[in-house]
C-alpha cells in the first residue's frame, strides 16, 4: 500500500492536507459539543442554558414543566439532530465517493423515494388498519413504514443492478430512476384518495422536522445510525482508491464488490432511520461533503468523521432557528436548511470555482 | 408558637394561590370553531394562544399562534404556560399531545360533526371544560334552534344543484364530494351537491362539471390569497358553460363561517340558501 500511495499524483500535498484534516476534525468536535450544549438552552419557553446551569449549581433544580422541557423535549431533540445530521452527511459522503459523482446522494439508491412511499402509505392507509394493530404501532407507524420502504427499495435496486456478483453503478442509477417513477405513481394514487388533513400531514412530513423528537424514536433509530457511523471509517481506504476508478481500486487490492455492498447497506440503514424519524430533510447530505472537500481535500479518512461532525452541527443550528423563528409555532427544518444552506453554498461555489473545476 | 402561626399563614398563602390558579385558566385553543365557541361563551380573555386556523373573530388573530393544528410543537405550546388545552379532534401529532399530557396540562378533545346535534355537543364539551355549563346549554340550544329553523325554511322539494369549488389550480377544479362539510352545508341549505359520486375533495374533469350543470357555484372567500374572479369562472372551459356561470350565480362565503360548523352555522345556511333561491 505504501508504494502505491507514492505513485498517486500530487502525493506531496498529502502531508499538508493531513494536518489540516486533523485540525479541522478537532475544531469541529469542539464546535459540536458547544453547539449541542447550547441547543439545550434554546426554545420557545426561554430557559437559557446558563440559567439551567445556575439552577443545578445552586441546587434549586427545575420545576416539573421545566424538567419536561429539558429532558423530554430538548434533549431527545438534540440527540436526534446529531444522529440525523451525521447520518445524512456521512451517507452523502459515502455516496459521492462510491459513485464518483458530486451530485450523488442517498436518493440514488432509492432511500428517499422508498421512505416517502412508506410514509405516504402509512399516513393515508393507516386508518384502515385493524384497531388492534394500529394501537400496537401508535405514533411509530409512519416512521416504521418509512424505514421499511427505504430498505425494501434499496434491496430491490441492489438486486436489479447486481449480476454475477458484480454491481453495476450505471444500472443502479437507471433502475433508481425507474423505481422512483413507480413509487411516485403509487404515491400519486394515494394522494388522490387522501383527505384534507392527510394531505397536510404529507406536506409537513416532506419538509422534515425534529419537533416530534421522543426518546423512543431516538432509541429505535440510534442503533442503525451508530452502526453505520462507526463502521464508516472502514470504508475510507476503499473510497480513496475508488477515486482513481473501479479498475484501479481493484488493482490496489480493494474488494470492490464487498465494499459496494457494505457501503449501500450502511447508507440505507443510516439514511432510512434518519428519514424515518425526521421526515425529508434535504440539502445537508449533498452540501456538507463538498464544503469539507474544499477545506480539507478528498481524503476519506478525514472526510468521513468531519462530515459526521459538520452535519450534526449544521442540523443543530438549523433546528435552533426552527424552534424560535416563529415561536410559539415551529418551522419545518427542511425549509431552514435550504434557505440558509442554498445561498451559502452558492457563495462557496463562486469563491472556489477554480478548485472544483480542477 | 411562632412556627405555628407561620405554618397557618403559609397554608393560607398556598391555599389562596391554589384558588387563584383555579380561577385563572390559561387556555390554548386549537381549531377555528373551538376558538369561536370560546369567544361566544364570553371566555375569550382566558385564551393565551391559538392555532393557525383560528381566524374568527378578528381579535383572535392578535393572539400568539402555536402553528397548524396537526403539526403542533410541544415546547411552543408549553411556552405560553397553559393550564388547559381545548383542541378539535385530529389535532396532533400524538407525540406532542403525549408530552403536553405528561406536563399535567388538562387536555380536552372536541369532536367534529356536521349536524345541529354535533355542534351542540361541541359547545357543551367546551362549556364543561370552562366550567360554564349553563351558558353553554343556552348557547347550544340557541345554535341548534338557529340551524334547525334555517334548515327548515331552506328545505326545498326540488333542490337546486350546487357545486362547491375548493380551488382552481392550472384550470383544474377541486370540488367537494360526499362526506365533506361543504356537502353537509349544501344539503342543510336546501340544495343538492352537484358532485355526489365521490368522497372528499377531489379534482374533477371539465366534462363532469358540464354534465353536473350546477345552478350555483359556491366558493370560500380567501382573506389574503387570490380569490377566483367571476371573469376567470366565465372564461373557464368547464365552469363557464354551467347554468351557474351563465346566470352569474356565484357565491363566496368565508371559509370558517361556511365550513366550521360552529355558532354561526345558522347564518351560513341562510347565506347559501339566499344565494340559491333569492331572486
Amino acid at each position: 500500500m505504501a508504494e502505491i500511495s507514492q505513485n498517486i499524483p500530487k502525493a506531496h500535498f498529502a502531508g499538508d492536507r493531513q494536518q489540516r484534516g486533523r485540525y479541522v476534525t478537532i475544531a469541529l468536535s469542539i464546535a459540536l459539543v458547544f453547539t449541542a450544549i447550547n441547543s439545550l438552552g434554546v426554545g420557545a419557553t426561554g430557559l437559557p442554558i446558563w440559567e439551567i446551569l445556575a439552577r443545578f449549581l445552586n441546587g434549586i433544580g427545575l420545576t416539573h414543566t421545566e424538567s419536561i422541557v429539558l429532558f423530554d423535549i430538548r434533549m431527545p431533540r438534540m440527540v436526534m439532530g446529531v444522529l440525523v445530521g451525521s447520518a445524512l452527511s456521512v451517507s452523502g459522503t459515502i455516496m459521492q465517493g462510491l459513485f464518483r459523482n458530486p451530485l450523488a446522494d442517498p436518493g440514488l439508491i432509492g432511500v428517499g423515494s422508498g421512505a416517502a412511499l412508506g410514509a405516504i402509505i402509512a399516513i393515508v392507509l393507516g386508518s384502515y388498519l385493524p384497531a388492534q394493530l394500529a394501537a400496537t404501532f401508535g405514533p411509530s407507524l409512519v416512521p416504521f413504514a418509512a424505514f421499511v420502504g427505504a430498505w425494501a427499495t434499496t434491496l430491490l435496486l441492489y438486486r436489479v443492478s447486481t449480476r454475477g456478483g458484480r454491481t453495476s453503478v450505471a444500472v443502479m442509477l437507471l433502475a433508481g430512476i425507474a423505481v422512483g417513477a413507480l413509487s411516485g405513481a403509487v404515491s400519486g394514487i394515494l394522494i388522490y384518495i387522501a383527505d384534507d388533513s392527510e394531505l397536510r400531514d404529507l406536506t409537513f412530513w416532506g419538509m422534515g422536522s425534529l419537533a416530534g423528537a421522543t426518546w423512543t424514536k431516538v432509541w429505535v433509530a440510534a442503533p442503525m445510525i451508530l452502526i453505520a457511523l462507526l463502521s464508516a471509517p472502514a470504508l475510507a481506504r476503499a473510497l480513496n482508491a475508488m477515486a482513481l476508478g473501479e479498475t484501479s481500486a481493484m488493482h490496489m487490492g480493494i474488494n470492490v464488490q464487498r465494499m459496494k455492498r457494505f457501503a449501500i447497506l450502511a447508507v440505507a440503514g443510516a439514511t432510512g432511520a434518519a428519514v424515518a424519524i425526521s421526515g425529508g430533510i434535504g440539502f445537508v447530505g449533498i452540501v456538507v461533503p463538498h464544503l469539507l472537500r474544499i477545506s480539507i481535500g478528498p481524503d476519506h479518512r478525514y472526510l468521513l468523521p468531519a462530515s459526521a461532525l459538520l452535519g450534526a452541527i449544521i442540523l443543530l443550528i438549523a433546528d435552533m432557528v426552527a424552534r424560535v423563528a416563529v415561536a410559539p409555532s415551529d418551522l419545518p427544518i427542511g425549509i431552514i436548511t435550504a434557505i440558509l444552506g442554498g445561498p451559502f453554498f452558492l457563495y462557496i461555489l463562486l469563491r472556489n470555482r477554480g478548485m472544483l473545476e480542477a | 408558637m411562632f412556627t405555628r402561626i407561620f405554618s397557618i399563614v403559609a397554608a393560607a398563602a398556598i391555599g389562596s394561590t391554589a384558588i387563584a390558579q383555579e380561577a385563572e385558566q390559561r387556555i390554548v385553543s386549537i381549531g377555528g370553531t373551538v376558538t369561536e365557541i370560546i369567544y361566544a361563551l364570553g371566555k375569550s380573555d382566558l385564551i393565551v394562544a391559538r392555532d393557525t386556523t383560528s381566524t374568527y373573530p378578528a381579535e383572535a388573530s392578535q393572539l400568539p399562534d402555536v402553528g397548524y393544528m396537526r403539526a403542533l410543537s410541544p415546547e411552543g405550546v408549553l411556552s405560553v404556560d397553559p393550564t388547559l388545552i381545548i383542541a378539535e379532534e385530529g389535532s396532533g401529532p400524538i407525540e406532542t399531545i403525549d408530552v403536553l399530557k405528561e406536563a399535567s396540562i388538562e387536555y380536552v378533545t372536541v369532536p367534529t360533526g356536521y349536524t345541529a346535534d354535533a355542534v351542540a355537543e361541541k359547545i357543551m364539551i367546551i362549556g364543561e371544560a370552562l366550567d360554564e355549563s349553563e351558558a353553554a346549554a343556552t348557547l347550544a340550544a340557541q345554535v341548534t334552534d338557529d340551524m334547525q329553523a334555517a334548515a327548515q325554511t331552506a328545505a326545498h322539494a326540488d333542490p337546486k344543484s350546487v357545486l362547491f369549488v375548493l380551488s382552481v389550480q392550472g384550470d383544474r377544479v377541486m370540488a367537494a364530494g360526499q362526506q365533506t362539510s361543504a356537502d353537509a352545508i349544501i344539503s342543510l341549505a336546501g340544495g343538492q351537491n352537484a358532485m355526489g359520486a365521490f368522497y372528499g375533495y377531489k379534482p374533477v374533469s371539465n366534462e363532469a362539471i358540464i354534465e353536473a350543470a350546477p345552478d350555483l357555484i359556491l366558493m370560500m372567500q380567501s382573506g389574503g390569497g387570490h380569490p377566483i374572479t367571476d371573469e376567470q369562472i366565465i372564461a373557464h372551459p368547464g365552469l363557464g358553460t354551467t347554468p351557474a356561470a351563465r346566470d352569474g350565480n356565484i357565491a363566496r362565503i368565508d371559509g370558517l363561517l361556511l365550513l366550521g360548523f360552529g355558532p354561526r352555522t345558522g347564518d351560513a345556511i341562510q347565506s347559501v340558501n339566499t344565494a340559491l333561491y333569492a331572486e
